[in-house]
């Protein structure tokens, strides 16, 4: 088994498991990135709480835990213990799927997802297609959960929601077949819908999409970057779920852990288009300037900067120890968090070993990306009101549509003339 | 929803329409309970998909009876009851009740009360548009100016504390002048005050007033012209935003408006954005209203003689002040003994709630959480 596991690890192989018919590491991929997607959800949650706490100058979860850092937690578990409450009205089958519908389109996206050139489940042909199309499931369950719930609110919230999703799916469809396009500038002259050939396309042209062609490129990864955020109902275009509205919007007569998969689904679902637009545009797993930093000291720099990134936050944590309050009452949380900037720098010190440095590099500068749009989609809930459904409407179909049409024409026509 | 059929009286509605799945308009009831009605309105609306056709205001949820109330307490007992219907302006609240019983008796608050009165008006008006504008932001989805404006409010309630103890339903006045006097460094409290929150409403201005969605949100969006504000009886903030420039401390003024120097801001629209901005420059307004008072207020006594049983002759006054929300008018009937024959509000709330059905006919959905952010209800101002 070891010697599996080694074979495996040793440098040899450049395939994904999945492409390799190789069930075994298929599994453990499959329950590492179930494992990773519930504890980012989980991690989000706590950021997203706190960040938005702090543009909105408040402190955000500070009573569970130290900083609130168990918040997400207790959630959980109140969530769990709830009453499984199903509306006399409701239709019982159909109210039971929709929120399993959503989540199993919001988990199985994940397996086309690349994090490394060999590391993802799979490598399909049709990677970004096969993507965009089960995420686009999802509406299913939307539509579903506001019909099942017979009642007014989630009605409209599902109406609001399908007509959203299917309209802005097109202007990101266009984005999507720009991208693609500038893959094909090879010699063979092939483009590739895999995301692993998209990124390893970058790669060969020595640039990120985002700056091919400049500004079609960045116009876009612009055209994708709103879209996505109106295809998951995040603010500003959260009219589904629009709180001041709707209540609730589709999820208003779901509640306990119900209520929950949706939650996770709709932050799966931001991890899952983050991760299209880091593949598409941002050169997925591929670290900044690879072509114009290169050499061993500069591979050697970059390498460094998972154990740094965990050294800073063991740091931050450690400085939040010490402003600590120095009351008895606060001892137990005092040490909590010291426990947890240990292993915070722990796993910066061992990433800064040379075989883990070297196999995570490219997990790590993916993951990053990633989190810069989750950071993203957080800032843009504290700043922007919302749009009313008609301007949705109009923004989809009548600014993102025809650019998108015209960064495509234009993306072809550069591709043949340059 | 059988329930609600009882209230349709001008909506017109047949019987079948009574259920969603046969027909295209549907009947849905927001609040009660609901997170952007501002209380417990009830808004009856009847929607042909996003569309409102009509909507019914179903009003009464938090009637306390208060003007009966008045008809059972002496002039002085009904006085802290004033504070619980605007409870987000209850010093405006007291100033209209205080003058129209001094009107009654025919005595004059003293000068020195008059610009105590003046100050805490017009720093309760500030509270009241901050939190107007918090409220409103949220409804259209903008969540961070509410923390903004109810961090800043926080200042103004800390100084109605150190004034009279209380923050929100303060009874800060009584009838003939002040009961308090100015604590020890009020003058320098309000004036840091001022100082502090001239930039905070820049920065208000700078998150919204040019922020696209927002324009797009509140322009073109529960529009009403002049005529109607006046044929509806709609007056504040939204009847000057339809550019009409009326303003009770300007046009018969009390308390001791005469003597500052202030402009009535107007719109030319009248929707929901020339509302914003009316709203925003009167804050603009009140700090220099405030300026001006609280360096020359004048020595003297804070309360005019006034007898210890308050018994007003028989006779009937109407008077009304320029509360934050629109005119403020107490109509009180003395039969001559110590308790109010009648006391009848008119409060701006519940008169400028009346042309919501008119503002959000053949809008949409989203508009209405919008036109009732806009008209700055009080609940308990509605209902009494």
């Amino acid at each position: 088994m070891l010697d599996y596991i080694n074979s495996y690890l040793s440098d040899t192989v450049h395939v994904t498991p999945g492409e390799a018919g190789n069930f075994f590491w298929a599994l453990v991929y499959i329950i590492a990135i179930f494992a990773g997607l519930s504890v980012a959800v989980i991690a989000m949650n706590w950021l997203e709480r706190k960040i938005l706490a702090h543009m909105q100058i408040r402190l955000g979860p500070m009573r569970v835990g130290p900083h609130g850092l168990l918040q997400p937690v207790a959630d959980a578990i109140k969530l769990l213990l709830k009453e499984d409450i199903l509306p006399s009205e409701a239709d019982p089958l159909v109210f039971w799927l929709a929120p399993l519908i959503v989540v199993w389109t919001a988990f199985t996206v994940f397996i086309v997802v690349p994090f490394g050139p060999t590391h993802a489940v799979t490598d399909m042909n049709i990677g970004v297609l096969f993507m965009l199309g089960v995420s686009s499931l999802s509406v299913l369950g939307v539509v579903t959960a506001g019909w099942a719930s017979n009642s007014h609110y989630p009605l409209i919230g599902a109406l609001r929601s399908s007509a959203q999703m299917v309209s802005y799916e097109i202007a990101m469809g266009l984005a999507v077949v720009s991208a693609v396009l500038m893959s094909s500038l090879n010699a063979e002259g092939t483009g590739t819908l895999s995301r692993i050939g998209l990124v390893q396309a970058q790669e060969a042209q020595q640039t990120w999409f985002i700056f091919k062609f400049f500004p079609l490129g960045l116009i876009a990864f612009f055209v994708f970057a709103v879209a996505m955020v109106a295809e998951t109902n995040r603010a500003p275009f959260d009219l589904p779920e629009a709180e001041s509205e709707l209540t609730a919007g589709f999820h208003t007569e779901y509640s306990g852990f119900r209520w929950s998969l949706f939650f996770l689904a709709e932050y799966s679902a931001m991890i899952a288009v983050s991760s299209i637009a880091v593949t598409l545009w941002l050169g997925g797993w591929l670290r900044p300037f690879p072509h114009a930093l290169t050499g061993e000291t500069w591979d050697l720099v970059f390498s460094l900067f998972p154990g740094i990134t965990f050294m800073f936050l063991a740091a931050i944590t450690f400085y939040s120890v010490a402003r600590m309050p120095k009351h008895p009452y606060f001892r137990v949380q005092t040490i909590g968090l010291a426990g947890f900037g240990a292993v915070l720098a722990l796993i910066g010190l061992a990433l800064f070993a040379p075989p883990v440095r070297d196999r995570i590099q490219d997990v790590y500068w993916f993951v990053v990306k990633v989190a810069g749009f989750m950071y993203l989609y957080i800032w843009y809930r504290g700043t922007f009101p919302r749009y009313r459904f008609d301007q949705l409407m109009k923004v989809g179909w009548k600014v993102l549509l025809p650019i998108g049409l015209g960064v495509l024409i234009l993306t072809a026509v550069s591709g043949i003339v340059f | 929803m059988p329930d609600a059929t009882k209230f349709l009286s001008h909506l017109e509605l047949g019987e079948t329409d009574q259920t969603f799945l046969d027909s295209n308009e549907l009947i849905i009831n927001m609040g009660p309970q609901h997170p952007a009605t501002h209380g417990v309105l009830r808004v009856i609306l009847k929607l042909d998909g996003e569309k409102v056709l009509g909507t019914e205001c179903v009003i009464g949820y938090l009637h306390r009876g208060v003007e009966k109330i008045a008809e059972h307490r002496t002039y002085t007992m009904f006085n802290p009851y004033v504070d619980r219907m605007d409870y987000v302006a209850a010093v405006s609240n007291g100033l209209g009740y205080c003058e129209a019983v001094e009107k009654l008796m025919n005595v004059e608050a003293p000068p020195r009360a008059n610009y105590i009165r003046v100050i805490l008006t017009e720093l309760n008006r500030l509270a009241s548009h901050m939190l107007w504008l918090g409220t409103h932001a949220l409804d259209i989805g903008a969540i961070t100016p509410l923390f903004y404006t109810f961090r800043d409010r926080e200042e103004i309630l800390k100084i109605f504390e150190k004034y009279c103890g209380a923050r929100l339903t303060t009874h800060a006045f009584r009838i003939g002048g002040c009961l308090y006097e100015t604590y020890d460094g009020f003058e320098q409290d309000v004036t840091r005050f001022l100082k502090f929150v001239a930039p905070k409403i820049d920065e208000y201005e700078e998150l919204l007033t040019t922020n696209r969605i927002w324009v797009e949100r509140t322009k073109k969006v529960g529009y009403i012209t002049a005529d109607d504000c006046k044929a509806l009886g709609v007056t504040g903030p939204v009847l000057r935003a339809s550019g009409v420039q009326w303003d009770l401390r300007k046009a018969q003024p009390y308390a001791a408006y005469k003597e500052f120097d202030f402009d009535i801001p107007t719109g030319t629209n009248g929707d929901t954005y020339d509302r914003y901005l009316v709203r925003m420059q009167e804050m603009r307004q009140s700090l220099r209203i405030i300026d001006q008072a609280v360096g020359k207020i004048p020595e003297g006594p804070i309360m005019a003689k006034v007898p210890k049983v308050i018994k007003p002759a028989v006779g009937e006054i109407y008077h009304s002040i320029e509360a934050p929300k629109g005119e403020l008018g107490y109509f009180i009937v003395s039969d001559g003994s110590t308790q109010p024959y009648r006391v009848r509000v008119r409060p701006p709330s519940f008169v400028n709630l009346q042309a919501l059905d008119q503002m959000v006919r053949g809008q949409l959905v989203a508009d209405v959480v919008a036109v009732i952010g806009t008209l700055d209800i009080v609940l308990g101002e509605v209902d009494r």
